[in-house]
């Protein structure tokens, strides 16, 4: 029997992932053997690492495939989603190189710990099975953990390493607990068996409960109110570079898991999590819009407001439709787009004596730096949802698919909190353009430019390619509702 | 009543017994020292059940690597536990109440609790494949290594970043630490290594 299993044993569909590890530990071996002298050539293989692992998930095509004995899959979404996810720390890598140089604190495990995150992720969203879902989302939480405390000689960081260490500890017990229960119930860890026991309508209460207890652990790990204390004191602590990738890929994938878990292992039980779904985001929408009013570290600012977004993405996951999840993708690729191009600011806001968190020190940089104002701008009014800018696009696919769903009171609430969330977003750009200049920034790298520019393309020329990057979120859409 | 549940009870009992010591004894190294016996008698009922595999690796892992961590620990870390453990009983009566809160709704959850027919009628009781013609540890790797193949490999990586992070984050490079330099040691000769001075009578160096 065993034979036979090692024939069939099929490591095509996870060559991305084998290619990540492979290369995560080589790199390691060029790290040690190397000390200090290797850490450009290691920051450069690591992203060229990403990028090979993204042409062999482009490789894999489009159809579904399962292996490892039905517990990883690759299909349309997973695709969509990885690209995703490797584009966020890609970026992330590249943002930090200036950071680092400045700053001094060199250390070649950064990109190692961001490749083997990254690896986390893409196995997260390939898991068909509980113990995958869990293997890769605890890969990508301990090498988050670790980085998030990477500047080690700042308490801040460390703070914030350890605040997201124990929260994220809790929240793994929930997720196991709620996992036990869900075996205990139907028998099976695999989704698609998950998804066939709960077939028949009645569903128990065990079950339920268990449910929950995992859309909670999730919950955590995408920062949705009630779970997402942790989110303002992480993003502040960390380093900036370490911020910018936490705001990024974790939460595509992060969202990536919900959708996997809610839509294909427990789609039976619609009507029962859409309720959990329609709550965490109205709470999340609304708290993030609220609570960001009072913020003056910039950091701490796009915190709540990844808390907000993170509700407005929810919202098209809870119509439970596929005009919801097309939207949900759409969301997610236009806020990477845009969280990407707003950190790339938000690092370029460097004085001579360090990092400038204050939003004030942003007055009047319209005459200092006319086009990076310019770009912020651009990027915090799409943050806001004003049309033509993407944006707007992202809200409009959710709150449609609400509406489809028949969501009318969730759609108005995220209407609305959208609007008071304009008052920050705008208030950034009247203090550059309108309050007194202060002292100009230094000049700031080129790679912190291109990702500033095609993060300002992306937002102002959306309306031009919404179109083919409809067509493929709707491709990886539809995976889930074939039959 | 048989061999098999009289052993059974001796190590239930034992083993609750000893857990209950962990958190009552004053002294902490007490408190290790019964979760060892603890251990070992967990470690016996997994032998009751057929699991040997399990069971030496409870003993291996826990008692020899873990149990001997925490001994550690305790002892080299000042932490006053007496201090700790004052006012330890006032959280009693509020502890109790959640504690059976909890155990209700446990009740209530598992009371719906219906095993699969499918595993109802035999097939989860007994161990597959039978023990009596592949061992225990045989058994586990032949399904380790097969079928949960992506499992194990993931669950190494996740320790491969967990042993990264523990040296990222407290490894030091301390300037002027001597290190031993065997192949410099090795390469000395005679000339470099002794120098020959004349001393005149009554100078000194």
């Amino acid at each position: 029997m065993q034979e036979q299993f090692l024939n069939a044993l099929n490591f095509t569909p996870a060559m991305p992932e084998i290619v990540l590890a492979v290369g995560a530990m080589t790199l390691l071996m060029i790290g040690a053997f190397n000390k200090e002298k290797a850490n450009t050539t290691i920051t450069g293989l690591a992203v060229a690492l990403l990028i090979v692992a993204g042409i062999f998930v482009f490789q894999n095509g489009s159809e579904t495939v399962t292996t490892f004995d039905n517990s990883f899959i690759i299909d349309p979404f997973s695709t969509f989603m990885k690209i995703l996810t490797l584009i966020g720390s890609v970026a992330a890598i590249a943002m930090s190189l200036a950071f680092v140089r400045r700053e001094g604190f060199d250390c070649f495990e950064y990109p190692i710990l961001i490749v083997l995150a990254t690896l986390g992720m893409m196995m997260m969203i390939s898991a068909n099975d509980m113990i995958a879902l869990y293997l890769g989302l605890e890969l990508q939480s301990l090498s988050l953990y670790v980085i998030a405390s990477i500047n080690r000689d700042s308490t801040r960081a460390t703070e914030a390493g350890i605040k997201y260490f124990v929260l994220g500890a809790l929240s793994s017990g929930f997720l196991l607990y709620g996992m036990s229960l869900v075996y205990g119930f139907t028998g099976h860890t695999n989704f698609t068996e998950i998804a066939n026991a709960m077939q028949g309508g009645h569903q128990s209460i065990g079950l339920i409960v268990g449910l929950v207890f995992i859309l909670t652990g999730l919950a955590f790990k995408i920062s949705a109110v009630p779970f997402h204390m942790w989110t303002p004191d992480v993003y502040q602590g960390a380093t900036t570079p370490v911020t910018a990738f936490f705001a990024a890929a974790p939460k595509v994938a992060a969202i990536a898991l919900f959708i996997r878990v809610t839509y294909d292992a427990f789609e039976p039980a619609v009507k029962d999590w859409q309720q959990v779904v329609v709550f965490i985001s109205i709470a999340s929408m609304l708290l993030g819009s609220f609570a960001a009013i009072g913020q003056h570290n910039i950091k701490r600012l796009m915190a709540y407001s990844s808390i907000g977004h993170m509700g407005y993405a929810l919202v098209g996951l809870a119509a439970g439709n596929q005009v919801g999840v097309e939207g949900v993708l759409l969301y997610m690729t236009i806020y990477i787009a845009m969280t990407l191009g707003a950190f790339a600011c938000i690092l370029a806001m460097r004085h001579q004596d360090g990092m400038a968190e204050d939003i004030e020190m942003l007055s009047g940089a319209s005459k200092n730096h006319p086009l990076m104002a310019l770009i912020l701008a651009l990027i915090m009014f799409s943050l806001a949802g004003i049309p033509p800018l993407a944006g707007f696009f992202g809200k409009w696919y959710v709150f449609i698919a609400a509406i489809e769903a028949n969501l009318y009171a969730l759609a108005i609430i995220g209407v609305l909190s959208s609007v008071v969330g304009a008052y920050y977003y705008l208030r950034i750009v009247k203090i550059m353009y309108f309050d007194e200049p202060r002292e100009s920034f230094e000049p700031m790298p080129t790679e912190l430019k291109v990702i500033m520019g095609l993060s300002g393309l992306f937002v102002l020329g959306f309306i031009g390619f919404a179109g083919p990057i409809g067509q493929v979120a709707k491709a990886a859409a539809r995976t889930f509702f074939i039959g | 009543m048989d061999l098999a549940s009289l052993f059974f009870y001796l190590f239930s009992f034992i083993a609750v017994g000893a857990a209950f010591m962990v958190i009552a004894a004053r002294n902490p190294v007490h408190s290790v020292l019964f979760l060892i016996l603890t251990f070992f008698n967990a470690a016996g009922l997994f032998v009751l059940l057929g699991a040997e595999f399990l069971a030496m690796i409870l003993i291996v892992v826990y008692v020899g690597a873990v149990a001997v961590l925490f001994l550690f620990v305790v002892m080299m870390l000042d932490v006053d536990f007496v201090e700790l453990k004052q006012g330890f009983l006032q959280y009693v009566p509020l502890g109790g109440l959640v504690a059976l809160i909890l155990a209700g709704e446990l009740v209530i959850v598992l009371g719906g609790f219906i095993f699969d027919p499918h595993f109802a009628s035999g097939v989860g009781a007994a161990p597959i494949p039978d023990i009596a013609e592949v061992s225990n540890t045989k058994a586990l790797g032949l399904l380790l290594y097969t079928r949960y193949i992506y499992f194990f490999q993931a669950a190494g990586l996740i320790l491969l970043v967990a042993m990264i992070g523990a040296i990222v984050l407290t490894l030091q490079h301390k300037e002027g630490v001597k290190r031993q330099n065997i192949s410099a040691q090795v390469a000395r000769t005679r000339e470099t290594a002794i120098d020959v001075v004349d001393v005149e009578t009554g100078k000194g160096i």
